[in-house]
């Protein structure tokens, strides 16, 4: 007997049939031929995500972001006009890569008035256009105008900054209705940031698995709560209050009585002090905002709505917490079974002392439990690759898997289809 | 920095008070349980009395005192889940996994 109602079609998977409900074939998280496909069909073609326009609040600030799965790297600055923009981090004079700091591989950030290449001194301004060469009269009719950075496709929604090596559309577009209807959250009252990175043994999508479900919760983490809620957690087992797909991206909303919780025995001693923990500090920030919600958060309008988390296709998590915080995950690719994972928690500025411990508390939490997620990753990805089992059934709370291997397999057979025309 | 005077119980932990998560983290995976229950032991019982010691001033104007005792307690939220829940210092199942902070922000 469910707790929650599914669609009329008797389940979240059949409301949306494209999907089907057969097995999955992993062999898209362990084929090395597969993955150079997928680092154009899907990661070349798509808006990505590369962080919060707060990380570059004023002119010339910047940061650079390595695109392994391209084998390039990019810079992203506020330019004179507050305009953000993205360049490729290449000097146009003979390719020495532009900004970076003792280790070239390295990402950095900071703040310049016009990047000046190591090499040669020439300099660009803030918006990519060439000022300066060294020893111009050298040259052989060279126009400064014909030599300026060579620009990646850069827009901005909510605060998000998006770059897109070809792109097929406008960020809007791509985005879609689903994810365009978290606008208006607001996100830029949140600037309190605590960030996280790991390299990850395993295919970029197994993680995303392991964060798009919900299923694993009770039992993965059955330790982090105290027994007697761990065993009532783990009868009860997990259903979402709502699942949407949108395009390539998709949500699932869950309920979340953890802050506060019903029963304040229930949690750990230094929770019941702090009153915060995994699903941050109970007691939500004096913003506006946060009581009329945009129409794609808690969709389902709960009562006993937790949190929301978006995947938008390919690489960019978001989750949207009841209490008044966010988190975003990233997933960068670097072969078939390795990627950089990035996560970031993002809070309202503490006003105090208890507010800054409720936030710490929720931080040191959220690590707990990433750990635990990414350390049975790697095992996964090796025991996938072994091809001992090759296809895996995905049960209705594993919807948004089945939709993302999908969504994956789509965008590489229409690029294998159109390069055989 | 010391802490503050009504805090003289706590001056044998005054190791605790480290400004950054990496150095919590580490100092949580280099300590054995017993120290780190003696420190949470002794830390918890004065969680309330800081947090009012520190609310009488603006969070980002703290005297130096009052930011060594904030660092201090940063420290008791990084021991409460190996002496609350797990019973060792590293989180249970997560093998080799770690995950490093890139950005947080610091006290002080």
């Amino acid at each position: 007997m469910p707790h929650f109602a599914k669609p009329a079609e008797g389940s979240w998977t059949a409301h949306y049939p494209a999907l089907g409900t057969a097995p999955i074939d992993y062999n898209d998280s362990i084929d090395p031929a597969y993955y150079e496909k997928e680092r154009v069909a899907v990661f070349r073609r798509s808006w990505l995500n590369v962080g919060r326009t707060e990380r570059i609040p004023r002119t010339g600030n910047y940061f650079t972001k390595e695109l392994v799965f391209a084998g390039t790297s990019v810079v992203v600055v506020r330019g004179p006009d507050a305009k953000v923009r993205a360049f490729y981090n290449i000097c146009r004079h003979r390719g020495n890569k532009l900004v970076w700091n003792d280790f070239p591989n390295e990402e950095t950030s900071g703040t310049c008035r016009q990047f000046t290449c190591k090499y040669h001194a020439w300099r660009y301004d803030l918006t990519g256009k060439l000022t300066f060469v060294q020893q111009e009269g050298e040259f052989f009719d060279l126009d400064k105008a014909d030599y300026g950075l060579k620009e990646v496709a850069c827009e901005v929604w909510e605060g998000f900054i998006f770059i897109n090596l070809d792109p097929q559309q406008t960020l809007e577009e791509y985005l879609g209705p689903m994810v365009r209807g978290i606008a208006g959250y607001p996100f830029h009252e949140m600037t309190e940031v605590y960030s996280y990175r790991a390299e990850i043994g395993s295919n970029w999508k197994l993680f995303i698995d392991a964060f798009a479900e919900f299923y694993h919760a009770p039992v993965l983490h059955q330790k982090q709560a105290v027994k007697e809620e761990a065993d009532k957690l783990i009868g009860f087992g997990f259903e979402a209050l709502h699942y949407e797909l949108d395009g390539p991206h998709s949500m699932v909303s869950s309920w979340g009585g953890m802050a506060p919780p019903k029963d304040i025995n229930m949690v750990k001693p230094i929770e019941r002090v702090l009153r915060s923990g995994l699903f941050g500090p109970w007691d939500p920030p004096d913003i506006e905002g946060l009581d009329a919600l945009p129409p794609s958060v808690n969709p389902a309008q709960s009562r006993s709505w937790g949190i929301d988390s978006f995947v938008i296709y390919p690489n960019f998590m978001l989750l949207v917490w009841a209490p008044g915080w966010y988190l975003t995950y990233h997933y960068w690719p670097t072969a078939v079974n390795k990627h950089v994972f990035e996560a970031s928690l993002y809070f309202v500025p503490p006003r105090n002392a208890r507010e800054r411990l409720a936030q710490e508390l929720a931080a040191v939490t959220f690590k707990e439990y990433a750990l635990q997620d990414g350390n049975t990753l790697e095992a996964t990805q090796t025991m996938i690759a072994s091809r001992a089992v090759t296809e895996f059934p995905l049960c209705d709370q594993e919807i948004l898997l089945r939709h993302l291997h999908k969504v994956t397999h789509d965008r590489v057979k229409e690029y294998e289809n159109a390069a055989a025309r | 920095m010391p802490l503050p005077a009504d805090f003289a119980d706590l001056e044998p932990y005054a190791d605790w008070a480290l400004a950054t998560e990496p150095e919590r983290y580490a100092r949580r995976l280099a300590s054995s349980m017993a120290d780190m229950q003696a420190f949470y032991d002794a830390a918890f019982l004065r969680l309330e009395d800081a947090i009012a010691y520190c609310d009488k001033f603006p969070l980002d104007s703290l005297p130096d005192d009052a930011v060594t005792l904030m660092h201090l307690m940063q420290s008791l939220v990084m021991v409460s889940f190996p002496v609350e829940v797990w019973k060792q210092a590293r989180v249970p199942d997560s093998g080799a996994a770690y995950l490093d902070v890139i950005a947080e922000p610091v006290v002080g």
